[in-house]
Parts: C-alpha cells; structure tokens; sequence
C-alpha cells in the first residue's frame, strides 16, 4: 500500500494540499478544523481555527488562520492561488467542543460553539455550502482530510475513528 | 512575541520562583494526602509557541487526566494538573479502597471524582501560596476534569494568550512520587494582563 504525504497544520495555521496529499491536525478542542474542497481539481485547504472573531485582536501581525472571520476567506484565497474555483470549493468541519463545563460559565467555556457558529457564517458568506459537520460536545478530536478522495476522518479517545 | 521588553531574564526568575513556591506547597499537599515523600523539580518558565505547550506532557494526542481550574481574582490565569492515565490509576489506588479500575476501562464516577478533588486540594495550596506571598487575592474556581488528548485541553488555557500573539507563557512545575514514579505537572498560565500584577506585588519594577 501507498503511504499517502502527511501535510500537517498547526494550531492557529492553515495549509493547502493535492494530488492526494492527507492534510491533518491533531488535538482540537475547543478550536474548529475547517476544510475547503475543490472535488474537480482535488485540491483541498485546512484551517485550524482558535478563536471566532478577529475583532478581539490586540496582536500586531494579525494571523488570519487563527480566527473564524479571517481564516476562511484568506484559506479560499489560497486555494484560488493554487487554482481551485470559489464556485466549486464545499466545507467540512470538526472540533468546537466545550472541553471543561463549568456551573458558573464564564465566555470562555463557550469558546468552542462561538467557533462553529462563526465559522458557519463566514462560509456562509463565501457561498460555500457545507457537507458534513462533527462539532460540539466535550471531546477531543484529531482530523485528517484527503485531497484525492475529499473524505475527512475524525478521530476521538472515546469514540475512535469516523469517516463524513 | 516579547512579553517582557525590559529585565526579561530577572522577571523569568521571579516568575521561577512563583511556580517554586506554589508548586512546593502543592507537592507538600500530595505527599500528605499520599503519605509518601514527593519530589518536585525545578520550574521552568518559557514564552513557548502554542503547538510546543503539548509536547510538555507527550504530544498534542497523548491522553492525558487533567484537571482544569480558572484562577479569578486579582491575578487571573488557567490553572492544570495533569498527570498520566498510569498515575491516575496509581493515585486512585493509593486512595480509595477497592483499588482503581482495568487499565483501558473507563473511570466510575467515584474516580473521576476523587481525581477531580485531588487537583482541587493541589491548586488551592499552590494558590494559597501565591496569595500569601503576593498579597494578592487568587481564587480557584470549581475544578474540572477531562480524560482526553493534551492538545484539546491545553488549548483551552492559551485563549487568553490567543488574541495576542501565537506563544504563551508557561510556568511549569513536574513532580515524581518515589520508586512507583507517579509523574504529573502543574501547569500556570497567568492571563497577559496578570503578569503587571504579580510584579508590582513582588516589588519588580514595573514600566
């Protein structure tokens, strides 16, 4: 058997991949793992997204890849760049769990929902309609998408692997 | 990132200090509820990229116990103990009677439970010791526990951190207990903001 090329994405880092290439990111958590597929072109493009708005940012180099709003229309220019068609690409997404609940609940044990529904809305608004989702409750997940055949498969301690 | 533009290397020390202090407390905690010595090791303090945080306990998929508590008060941060599923099982039988479940089964209520207190008992003294030290008022919250990959957890603690840049700065203190090697960390993870404080409570000058 072949052993297809691993392309990895960090935390707050995004990352394009084809001719069969297994884009993957490990541990998420609260955070969202979002992928953009042209199926035509088979190239595919994964975000690993921390936190749901840009607006909170006090960096001074803004990281696109690291919130919702940004990571996706940067993650679909990257992808036009390498060829793929706006009007083709679709969505798929994991992660966004709530890892630690709280009985008070501050913002911040909210973080991982605001990321998919941040998410959802920045797809929205590029028009990408989206496939499959594995997001919410309070496990951890580790994702890998293949850019030959547009399968994500979702892996968690619990309930092993996946496939949407 | 540089979180600290001025004496960098002398505010690191203090920061050192703080998870000697704190930590020791906590390991003096241990070693009574256990009733054997523990030992604890120097801390380290480092401005480490995100994707480095997990490497500290085995990589971002090692399952790791963890338990999480948000420090609120005057100098606010996350707060995690973590220790391996082994020692989990290793702490458990040492507490409860009737010893701890089958490697790979999963924990009852009464151990998550007890694991759960454990860290709550630890990061009290640690932050006791804090307070006492800095005059500040630092109160843990309710803890949590999660069984799960330390990626997911860890980045849980570093949203303070996330709007400002893609490091975050850890105080990390590991602890062995004898010859059985029950092996865990304290991890604090001060809020940006915090950072001002406890210096100003230290007596570090502060710009």
């Amino acid at each position: 058997m072949m052993e297809s090329i691993l392309v990895k994405v960090g935390m707050a880092d995004m990352n394009v991949a084809s001719g069969g290439a297994v884009l993957k990111t490990t541990g998420l958590g609260s955070c969202v793992g979002v992928t953009l597929y042209d199926p035509v072109l088979k190239t595919a493009g994964m975000a690993h997204i921390m936190l749901p708005s840009s607006d909170i940012a006090r960096e001074g180099q803004l990281n696109a890849a690291k919130y919702a709003d940004t990571a996706i229309p940067e993650l679909i220019r990257r992808l036009n760049e390498a060829g793929a068609m706006t009007g083709r690409l679709v969505a798929k997404m994991a992660g966004g769990a709530q890892m630690f609940a709280f009985a008070g609940g501050s913002d911040a044990t909210r973080i991982g929902p605001r990321n998919v529904e941040s998410a959802k809305l920045a797809l929205q608004a590029a028009g990408i309609p989206l496939l499959a989702e594995d997001t919410g409750a309070n496990y951890g997940r580790t994702v890998e998408f293949d850019s030959g055949t547009g399968i994500f498969v979702i892996r968690s301690v619990q309930f092993g692997v996946k496939e949407i | 990132m540089t979180l600290f533009p001025k004496d960098a290397d002398f505010k690191m020390d203090v920061l050192r200090e703080v998870g000697n202090i704190g930590a020791g407390n906590a390991a003096t905690a241990l070693s009574r509820l256990l009733n054997k010595p523990v030992d604890m090791a120097v801390p380290t303090v480092s401005l480490l990229p995100f994707e480095e945080i997990a490497e500290r306990v085995g990589g971002s998929e090692a399952v790791v116990v963890a338990i999480f508590l948000r420090v609120d008060g005057d100098a606010p941060g996350n707060m995690f103990f973590i220790i391996t599923q082994e020692s989990a099982r290793r702490l458990l039988q040492g507490l409860l009677t009737g010893g701890a479940a089958e490697d790979g089964a999963e924990y009852s209520e009464m151990e998550l439970s007890t694991l759960c207190e454990i860290g709550n008992i630890l990061a009290g003294s640690y932050l006791s010791s804090l307070g006492d030290l800095t005059g500040l008022y630092m109160s843990p919250s309710v803890p949590s526990i999660a069984v799960d990959m330390a990626g997911a957890i860890l980045s849980y603690g570093l949203l303070q951190f996330g709007t400002m840049g893609d490091d975050a700065l850890l105080i990390d203190t590991s602890f062995l207990e004898g010859r059985e090697e029950t092996h865990g960390h304290f991890f604090l993870i001060p809020d940006p903001e915090s950072f001002d404080k406890l210096f100003r409570a230290l007596g570090v000058p502060v710009e």
